[in-house]
């Protein structure tokens, strides 16, 4: 079973969810994978160590294009569904915006003239490491300045492949790389928290995973902070809330200092072992 | 001189869109003869690259100014090593027939 953990806004708490279903996932003799998906920003490894046993670099090509060799008739960017290719036929000039290249390839078979090649491009890595033998961490982690981490969020699902239970934590927003990471879920647990800007990036979310047509069920965080809005809400979507987290200060103070609140309360043990059967009863149904 | 303006409507009247890459129509204005060309953006609904799309469209028609609200950090460079020079008005309110006034009264 996959299940990824996400949030319209950043900073609600997924990593701080991802971890502890993890550990306690763990406890409970699980085989158990987490990614950490949140390539632009990975933390799982400051709550998390392992022994790496892999890193791979992830890579993309990109068209180059030979002016020399280049004829100016267009073909190549009419045929780029993503307007990398800007081609002039008048002033005889052409730009390919490396940006918004996706190796996709298509350049390269639309062009008669032989002009395009193509060029490596690193775009991040992706770490395996293993805690004991039925536990493993993968981390994509994007290069500072990459334009999308979505092929390194892909790499890494690859990496991890399907144990029985993968955990996903997600990256913030709805974007593309949100949408890679969710996509091979079978379940999202939303984290948000009961702000105004929680609700609204929560709605979002929402939003989104309906078109996508996946079950999901809401985590709020940091209950007792701001106001009640987001319960109404759920209440009038039907929408499942699976668990409040109190505003703690001693939780903060735990998650602020890397250590695992499951590990340490046993209250919270039980209540994230709770939300693990939770998820597992509603991907049943 | 050919001049490109972002524009919200099909009409003189209508006020400057304040942006490039996804603007409404793209006003043509040919400072010589005074003709404008009213061209609906096919960009304004791209996924991804609706600015390098829409120099393609305005680099294309041979204008040598764009006038926008606001251009993207895509195709600032790109504008450069065409030659092509960007003017940013601030005023979303202002309508085309103002901003074809300025450049008329600038002249004479």
């Amino acid at each position: 079973m996959k299940i990824a953990i996400a949030s319209g806004k950043g900073g609600t708490g997924k990593t701080f969810v991802a971890t502890n279903l993890f550990y306690v996932a763990v406890q409970d003799g699980r085989h158990v994978t987490l990614a950490d998906c949140d390539a632009e920003e990975p933390n799982v490894s400051g709550f998390l160590k392992g022994k790496t046993i892999r890193k791979k670099t992830v890579s993309q090509n990109l068209a180059v294009i030979d002016p020399e060799k280049c004829v100016y008739c267009g073909k190549c960017r009419d045929w780029c569904i993503y307007n990398a290719i800007i081609c002039l036929e008048e002033q005889r000039k052409i730009y390919v915006l490396d940006d918004l290249c996706h190796d996709c390839g298509a350049c390269l078979v639309a062009c008669q003239a032989g002009a395009i090649s193509e060029k490596e491009r690193r775009l991040g890595t992706v770490t395996t490491s293993v805690m004991g033998s039925n536990t493993v961490l993968t981390e994509a982690r994007a290069d500072v300045g990459v334009y999308s981490s979505v092929p390194v969020i892909k790499a890494a699902l690859a990496e991890a492949g399907d144990p029985s239970l993968l955990l996903l934590d997600a990256p913030p927003g709805i974007s593309c790389p949100f949408i890679a990471t969710v996509a091979p879920a079978d379940f999202v647990v939303l984290v948000t928290e009961p702000t105004p800007f929680g609700l609204n990036d929560l709605a979002l979310s929402v939003e989104t995973l309906e078109q996508l047509e996946k079950p999901f069920g809401v985590v709020v965080n940091r209950d007792g902070l701001g106001d009640n809005n987001v319960y109404a809400w759920l209440e009038e979507k039907n929408i499942p809330l699976l668990m409040r987290i109190p505003f703690d200060k001693e939780i903060a103070r735990t998650y602020s200092q890397s250590r695992l609140l499951a590990a340490e309360d046993a209250s919270y043990k039980k209540k994230f072992l709770h939300l693990l059967q939770k998820i597992e009863t509603l991907c049943e149904k | 001189m050919k001049i490109a303006i972002t524009s919200t409507g099909n009409t003189p009247d209508a006020t400057m869109d304040s942006r490039f890459g996804r603007c409404m129509y793209f006003v043509i204005y040919d400072t010589q003869t005074g003709g404008t060309e009213f061209i609906p953006n096919p960009n304004k609904e791209a996924l991804e690259g609706a600015g390098p799309a829409s120099v393609q469209l305005v680099a294309s028609k041979g204008v040598e100014k764009v006038i926008s609200g606001e251009f993207g950090s895509k195709v600032k460079a790109i504008f450069d090593s065409l030659k092509i020079q960007l003017v940013i008005l601030n005023n979303p309110n202002t309508t085309i027939a103002q901003i074809i006034e300025k450049f008329t009264a600038q002249k004479n």
